[in-house]
């Protein structure tokens, strides 16, 4: 990747942050841990790997992207926002009365969602519907759909990789946000999910472990992933909760947290 | 008499002949293919449009809504039990509160589970339906009026619970009688002025029975059949109620939630009427034959006749 787009992809990623900070303190609690963990990943799709357009945002060969991991609406507004899919001045309006934002993703509020979900487990099933529909009829479209380690608790995710594996689907890239961290505490000490690449191994996916927050790796992965054919991609994102605020990196209960506007205003330069 | 064809083998010649004119019609599996025949039938024809994701219900119900995004119209089957309590999160998330056009067929109703017995026999499946919203639930009583049925499920959009006999149902409709075949619109069998029976499914043709029976003992009962139970057909309630004065339902289902609730809850709004219930009283299922269990649950054409004599006389 030449230089310039690095620097332009890593300064979207920063401002996306910066989005989501003031979105969330706005209202002034939200879910900002797992927000900004995936927003690498998220910028490396939209901004570079994914096709998809604001301007058709129904259009039939598109790219879909689905939140499986739906508390982190957030993200993905801040990342449909920029790119035009609503107007800019709903980043006030977050889970205030009668929102198009809820916290978890709902396609039939948000343009530019692609699955509602928030039951966790569920939305990884549907990216395997939507992957089993698109090879049905040569849709050429790639189905990301990212989950949290958190959410790897749940059995659906297992039943749906494992079809996902069986039966080949190569169309699908799932994207695991592994930030170690779940709402009461560390993965590890809640129900461990490592070894992580070897479960996914197990189940016949392509698995690759990336730096989560080196959005370059991210994007090399996504090329191999999609030109490995015959298995389903599992990136594994080395995540840290919480990544690229003060006030959230690496502290331990930054899940769900409140945000004052003196704190959205300080981490991001912002001015009132 | 019972009907020529199974109920099974009506949906998947049903859903042959409308895929010659739809492509999105595809059937979802998990690993019972061979009890709704779909490998038989409607895969044989169309191979390319038959899932099987295995036994993984919560996993079958998010591929279908993900393929309905897609534009597909998806049929997911399993027993009754597993179409629904099983996968009821997915079945409200990921399919009614995304708004996807998922058709979910529980198979095996009530006693009709048989020698599958209690973990498979589901009398709760249509109260938990009715609660999400938007979910259209239907028990189609023969061949002819699920032949009629279909079409309509396939051509509405959003989710329809359809709660399907297995086998050859007891045939109490034709084809040319079901030419006007609305769902919502309850499919009238026979007129009367003592009491209204309002039946489903395998108690339908009961019903008809429990009528003759009450004609010898000088009761005049009308018999209406309601096989959509959400949306219910107020207006058919409450004209019985108003004409007849009296209510009898019979369901093969718990009366918790069941039908005898969704008559219940229009008669207290519209016209106040006696409303006696014929159905399961809050019980698990058991292993049995449909005439054990029928007995045992107090489903009889017996119990309906007794039933409707209550009915008259609280009037």
């Amino acid at each position: 990747m030449d230089k310039e787009k690095l620097a332009f992809l890593e300064a979207k990623a920063k401002k996306l942050r910066y989005d989501v900070i003031e979105m969330i303190g706005h209202f002034g609690v939200g879910h900002i841990g797992g927000c900004m963990s995936v927003m690498d990943a998220l910028t490396a799709i939209y901004y570079d790997k994914g096709n998809m357009d604001a301007k058709d945002p129904k259009k039939v060969d598109r790219d879909r992207v689905v939140m499986s991991k739906g508390h982190a609406g957030p993200a993905m507004y801040a990342v449909l926002r920029d790119k035009g899919y609503f107007p800019e001045d709903w980043i006030t309006t977050l889970n205030k009365n009668g929102t198009n934002l809820p916290s978890h993703c709902d396609m039939n509020k948000t343009p530019g969602i692609d699955m509602t979900a928030g039951s966790l487990g569920q939305g990884i099933s549907c990216a395997v519907g939507m992957a089993i529909a698109a090879k049905m009829d040569n849709n050429p479209a790639t189905i990301y759909c990212f989950i949290g380690d958190g959410e790897s608790d749940e059995g659906q995710v297992w039943e749906a990789s494992m079809y996902a594996g069986s039966h080949k689907l190569d169309n699908l890239i799932l994207l695991l946000d592994y930030n170690k961290m779940q709402l009461d505490g560390p993965v590890s000490v809640i129900n461990e999910l490592a070894p992580v690449a070897d479960k996914w191994e197990a189940f016949n996916f392509f698995v690759q472990v990336v730096p989560g927050h080196n959005i370059e790796a991210i994007c090399e992965a996504i090329d191999k992933a999609k030109a490995n054919k015959g298995k389903p991609s599992m990136i594994v994102l080395d995540t840290i909760k919480g990544y690229g605020a003060s006030f959230t990196e690496g502290v331990a209960n930054c899940h769900s947290m409140s945000i004052t506007e003196e704190m959205w205003r300080k981490e991001t330069g912002r001015d009132a | 008499m019972k009907d020529e064809l199974e109920m099974r083998r009506v949906l998947n010649d049903t859903l042959i002949e409308l895929s010659k004119t739809n492509d999105k019609i595809v059937v979802i599996e998990s690993d019972l293919q061979s009890c709704h025949l779909t490998n038989k039938f409607f895969g044989k024809e169309y191979p390319d449009r038959v899932i099987n994701v295995g036994i993984a219900e919560a996993n079958m119900i998010g591929v279908a809504a993900g393929m309905s995004t897609m534009g597909k119209i998806p049929f997911a089957l399993s027993f009754g039990p597993f179409a629904t309590r099983r996968c009821y999160d997915q079945i409200f998330i990921s399919v009614a509160y995304a708004k996807q056009n998922v058709k979910i067929v529980g198979s095996d109703p009530g006693v009709t589970a048989e020698a599958n017995g209690g973990t498979h026999m589901p009398f709760e499946d249509m109260a938990i339906m009715r609660a999400v919203p938007t979910m259209i639930c239907f028990e189609p009583t023969d061949a002819a009026q699920f032949k009629a049925a279909i079409p309509q499920i396939v051509e509405h959009y959003g989710p329809v619970y359809i709660r399907m006999f297995r086998k050859q149902a007891e045939q109490v409709f034709c084809d040319e009688c079901m030419k006007d075949f609305k769902l919502g619109k309850a499919s009238k069998v026979k007129d009367g002025k003592d009491v209204t029976i309002f039946a489903s499914g395998i108690m339908v043709s009961r019903a008809v029975e429990a009528a003759e029976l009450l004609k010898a003992e000088g009761i005049d009962a009308a018999v209406s059949n309601l096989h959509t139970w959400k949306p219910i057909d107020e207006e058919a309630i409450e004209e019985a109620a108003k004409k007849t004065g009296a209510i009898v339902t019979a369901e093969n289902h718990n009366i918790i939630g069941g039908l005898y609730s969704a008559v219940a809850e229009v008669v207290a709004k519209k016209c106040l009427v006696p409303v006696e219930a014929v159905g399961v009283n809050d019980e698990f299922g058991q292993v049995g034959k449909n005439p054990y269990l029928s007995e045992v649950y107090h489903l009889t054409t017996a119990d309906i006749v007794a039933a409707a004599k209550k009915a008259v006389s609280r009037k």
